[in-house]
């Protein structure tokens, strides 16, 4: 592979060697701060109670949810899970450019990202409005208030992602991070990923599987 | 002059877009497959099969961001089996109700 025989010179040089090269073979690290992947595992538990709480619910109303889940919009469903995959793209290249130093193009992946959120969140009230306007509401039948309370949840996380990634891009832009420090960018990633993630059981739960 | 270490910097910048692009592409296809699965109507008709390939997908898009994105690829064991495991459970149980829902 081409990136091992290219890390070789690097280590034959001994000490002439400042950088250590990230495709040498590192010990098992985990990105950002030990208390943001609690707080991430604690979200993800909670998202698997509603999920599960959905998928039972469902095994005793098939007809009903089946019926419910044609009236979706399938477009806008997939189109936000498109922006989440690509914002989540974005913020890996903003960490790699921050840990290279290039602070430019890393708070310009950091904003893209963020454009990215804010077209899911543009998607999604469209998609909203065109509900409510039919006059569906959380109490309309099980379905929809599963829909409705999953969806919602899921967008509040994606706001709190979102103001995450503005502080970071604030930050990054302050020369705030760098191959020095960049933990927080990364716990500010991992996070915004974890919102990722999320939606990617969510889409095929709530708007394709029937 | 041009060090070793500013040409291994180099290579590894490349090849990590070049990995953030691969799994970006694959994610999008997978997006698409359970696109179509919805949209053609397969997802109706197939039953347990079509509801299993979306669950597959999920799990292969799902472990993608865990590894490529969240960079848990190289990270401590125990934080793979915490990620991954979740899932691989949370998809399973789902599965589950759905098996349920046919009976």
């Amino acid at each position: 592979m081409q990136p091992h025989s290219a890390a070789l010179p690097v280590d034959q040089l001994g000490t002439l060697s400042t950088l250590p090269s990230s495709e040498a073979p590192a010990p098992a690290r985990l990105p950002g701060d030990l208390a943001i992947w609690f707080f991430i595992l604690a979200e993800m538990l909670v998202f698997a109670v509603f999920f599960l709480a959905y998928a039972f619910a469902r095994a005793r109303n098939v007809a009903l949810f089946n019926e419910s889940q044609l009236t979706l919009d399938l477009n806008s469903g997939a189109l936000n899970t498109v922006l989440l995959i690509t914002g989540s793209a974005f913020v890996v290249q903003a960490v790699h450019a921050v840990k290279r130093d290039n602070t430019h193009a890393g708070t310009r992946w950091l904003a893209a990202g963020l454009g990215c959120g804010f077209a899911f969140l543009v998607v999604k009230v469209l998609e909203y409005s065109a509900k409510f306007g039919a006059g569906i509401n959380m109490s309309t039948n099980t379905f929809y208030m599963f829909y409705i309370s999953l969806t919602f949840f899921h967008m509040m996380h994606v706001i709190l992602g979102m103001v995450i990634l503005g502080v970071l891009l604030v930050k990054t832009k302050q020369g705030a991070y760098g191959s020095h420090e960049h933990h927080t960018l990364e716990s500010g990633a991992a996070y915004w990923h974890m919102v990722d993630l999320l939606w990617i059981v969510l889409f095929p739960l709530v708007y394709v599987m029937r | 002059m041009t060090s070793p270490n500013s040409a291994t910097v180099i290579t590894s910048a490349v090849s990590a877009t070049f990995l953030t692009l691969r799994t970006w592409l694959i994610l999008l296809m997978a997006t698409g497959i359970t696109y179509w699965l919805g949209e053609s109507g397969t997802a109706g008709k197939a039953g347990t099969m079509a509801v299993f390939s979306m669950l597959a997908l999920a799990f292969i898009k799902g472990r993608l961001v865990i590894y490529d994105f969240m960079e848990i690829r190289h990270a401590p064991t125990m934080w793979k089996i915490f990620l991954v495991g979740w899932l691989g459970f949370v998809l399973g149980m789902i599965m589950l109700a759905y098996w349920i829902g046919l009976r």
